[in-house]
């Protein structure tokens, strides 16, 4: 496949890997955040840290849209959709994330009308074929998702649909971070900054991460390749003794971003004063909200929402998973009451959250390995 | 839902209500067909059901899937398909040509895999009561008498033979619901296996340990299946499974892995490494098997755990699918 192959040439990585060998030596130890849960999964997948010195650890951050979405807002979203009325519309990536009386999925089995969309224009489709019923899109995701929304619901306004409206989860990716990094447990040496997200944000929005904070950050691409070159640009910086932001992914994000996908969130949407992060708590100005502008499409705005709050079950550590002091494994609940079918905590629910890809792709492994060595 | 999806729940509910409570024990592998003794001649059974939606799609349709399915779970099983009994569910306002049309489509996909069809009932539903058609088809066989198919006969060592690309039904499915702007060249592989099986218990006979075909939650399903009845691992090569572009490509763009993508026209069958080639080129020489390969090994370790080695030396784990396949946007 062009575009991808070209990224996965086997060569290729085992030279880049070697290089990073080299460049890591074996006297010190390195702990690498990747942002995105994008990453994450990719790491897992393409089985990067079998590549990877042992020297070089991977925290998996909090970029997981899914993960780090309350179960409040979950179960606020569900209670909307149970008028009949209403057609409940959200990504694939949504529908096995547990509200408090069960998923999407399982609201659908039960006979409420949940429809898998590929996009927000898909929602709005389903709006302009439906013209008697609500259709209701329950956006998540980052920057990297929140133009698309933003566009639907202009041209909702665009085209007088008035039977659409948006539940907006949108979050930020800058305020999470800062998050971590004040975080007084916390000791990072360098950022794989967010790929997808940074085609609309750019790169300028890391400077002070470099500056301030005196750490690498590297944009890098989705594929094996991507990644370990990422890996041997932030390798080079410390060697040098800098801290730079610098671009991987230059065949797609552009240094200023995307100036017509920040217009139309701009138009849209606004920062909300605060919102909680599962597992980080509330951080302030780190999500979106619709504009009274365009309060028509804003569910929030429209129809009466319980304001749900739900807190995590109290063992679950998906705070310090996602912060990075804890690996998946360490959680207490982790594999035993707290699996990918019956996930507690957030970042077992996506197959982009750090402990669903801990244990889909790695724990059984480790497991195998360690049973093997004791018989 | 997940119950039916084929993947861990479905095999929970199966072991864990229907096993002990109707067939009075869960100690023997689930396989793909049961054995009846009649007049002292063995017998080869086997039922499934068959809910599609859309009805048609490109290569092939619910009638068709109905014979070729409960065929594939006839052949794998180690029998030579016999006869079927079909079971229609039908919705009130079902257009009458959509009936005929699946007919038809049945009968000929019967001439096909030369089995035949010696009975069946109707049922009508209300309206709104099913998706336009169920249906439900019991099939018999008689057993090949050189095949014994046990998933405790598999040794470290083994082969794992795959009769030809994976996830050209799934992902059809997946792109005819029409929710997807996505088009492609892409049809389903619905057909009988029945072909291959014979190829290959006429090349390497008691060599074969295993087979299956490997329907929803696709390869990974099936051979998790086998390492947990089998205790042992087994261990995948990436680069050596085919997967047409087409598959590939849509599998990228919905954060999807074409082990986990549905099958109706494949067949992975446990070989002992000596007769690995030859079954391998039997297959090839029978239509329709021109791509198979030789995908993996049976090792030790890790125990009853598939595992998929990637082309730059890396491994993961592949577990079997949990739910139906769910495509990942953000």
């Amino acid at each position: 496949m062009k575009f991808v192959d070209e990224f996965r040439d086997a060569d290729l990585i085992k030279k880049t890997a070697e290089e990073i060998r080299r460049l890591a030596g074996t006297t010190r130890h390195y702990r690498f955040m990747e942002v995105c849960g994008g990453h994450t999964h990719a790491i897992y997948r393409f089985g990067l840290k079998d590549i990877l010195p042992e020297n070089i650890e991977l925290i998996h951050g909090p970029g997981c849209p899914v993960c780090v979405l309350p179960m409040g807002r979950i179960d606020d979203g569900l209670a909307l959709a149970a008028d009949d009325h209403v057609i409940f519309a959200a990504f694939g990536d949504m529908m096995r994330v547990p509200g408090t009386h069960g998923s999407p999925l399982e609201y659908k089995a039960r006979g409420t009308d949940v429809r898998i969309v590929y996009s927000p224009s898909d929602a709005l489709k389903l709006a302009r074929i439906n013209p008697d019923r609500h259709v209701m899109f329950f956006a998540i995701g980052f920057e990297t998702t929140a133009p698309s929304t933003a566009l639907t619901i202009m041209r909702a306004r665009a085209e007088g649909i008035h039977n659409f409206s948006v539940f907006c989860n949108h979050v930020t990716i800058i305020p999470a971070i800062r998050a971590i990094l004040d975080s007084p447990d916390m000791r990072l040496d360098a950022f794989i900054g967010p790929g997808h997200v940074s085609t609309v944000i750019g790169c300028r929005p890391y400077e002070w991460i470099a500056k301030d904070e005196r750490k690498p950050i590297v944009v890098s691409g989705f594929e094996p390749l991507d990644i370990l070159q990422a890996i041997v640009m932030i390798l080079r910086q410390m060697r040098a003794g800098e801290a730079k932001v610098e671009n991987q992914y230059k065949r797609v994000v552009p240094w200023e971003g995307n100036r017509a996908a920040l217009r139309a969130m701009g138009e849209v949407f606004q920062l909300r004063p605060y919102f909680e992060w599962r597992g980080l708590g509330f951080i302030s100005q780190s999500a979106l909200r619709i504009r009274d502008s365009y309060a028509e499409w804003d569910a929030e705005q429209r129809f009466q929402v319980p304001g749900v709050r739900v807190t995590d079950p109290k063992a679950a550590q998906c705070g310090e998973v996602l912060k990075g002091v804890l690996k998946p494994v360490q959680c207490k609940l982790f594999g035993k009451e707290c699996t990918p079918e019956h996930p507690l905590g957030a970042l077992m629910v996506s197959s982009e959250g750090s402990c669903a890809a801990y244990f889909n792709y790695e724990h059984r492994k480790a497991m195998a390995t360690s049973l093997s060595r004791s018989a | 839902m997940a119950h039916g999806a084929g993947g861990k729940a479905s095999r929970r509910l199966v072991e864990g209500l229907f096993a002990p409570l109707l067939f009075g024990s869960s100690a023997e592998p689930l396989t793909d067909s049961a054995r009846v003794l009649v007049d002292r001649t063995s017998v080869a059974v086997t039922t499934d059901s068959f809910v599609v939606s859309p009805l048609s799609f490109p290569g092939g349709s619910i009638g068709e899937l109905a014979i070729n399915g409960t065929v594939n779970d006839l052949a794998v099983s180690g029998a030579r398909p016999e006869a079927i009994v079909v079971t229609f569910i039908l919705e009130a306002g079902l257009p009458a040509s959509v009936l005929e049309s699946e007919v038809r489509a049945m009968a000929d996909a019967a001439r096909r895999a030369n089995v035949k069809v010696v009975g069946g009932d109707t049922k009508v539903v209300e309206h709104g009561k099913a998706d336009l058609m169920y249906v439900t088809a019991t099939g018999i066989g008689s057993p090949i008498p050189a095949l014994t198919i046990d998933p405790r006969s598999v040794r470290a060592g083994d082969k794992v033979l795959l009769s030809g690309p994976v996830g050209d039904h799934g992902i059809t499915i997946l792109l005819a619901r029409g929710e997807l702007d996505i088009e492609a060249e892409l049809r389903s592989d619905t057909r009988s296996v029945y072909p291959f099986v014979e190829a290959i218990s006429g090349a390497a006979g008691a060599a074969i340990r295993w087979m299956r075909d490997p329907t929803r939650g696709g390869v990974a399903t099936s051979l998790n299946e086998l390492a947990r009845d089998c205790g042992l691992g087994i261990y995948l090569e990436e680069e050596e499974l085919p997967v047409h572009d087409e598959v590939r490509g849509a599998c990228e763009l919905l954060g999807l892995d074409p082990l986990h993508i549905a099958n109706e026209g494949q067949c992975i069958a446990i070989v002992a490494a000596e007769y690995a080639d030859v079954a391998l080129a039997a297959i090839h020489q029978t239509p329709g098997g021109g791509d198979a390969r030789i995908i993996g090994e049976v090792r030790e370790q890790p125990a009853a755990t598939v595992l998929v080695g990637t082309r730059y030396g890396g491994t993961r784990v592949i577990d079997m699918l949990v739910g139906d396949p769910l495509p990942r946007i953000c």
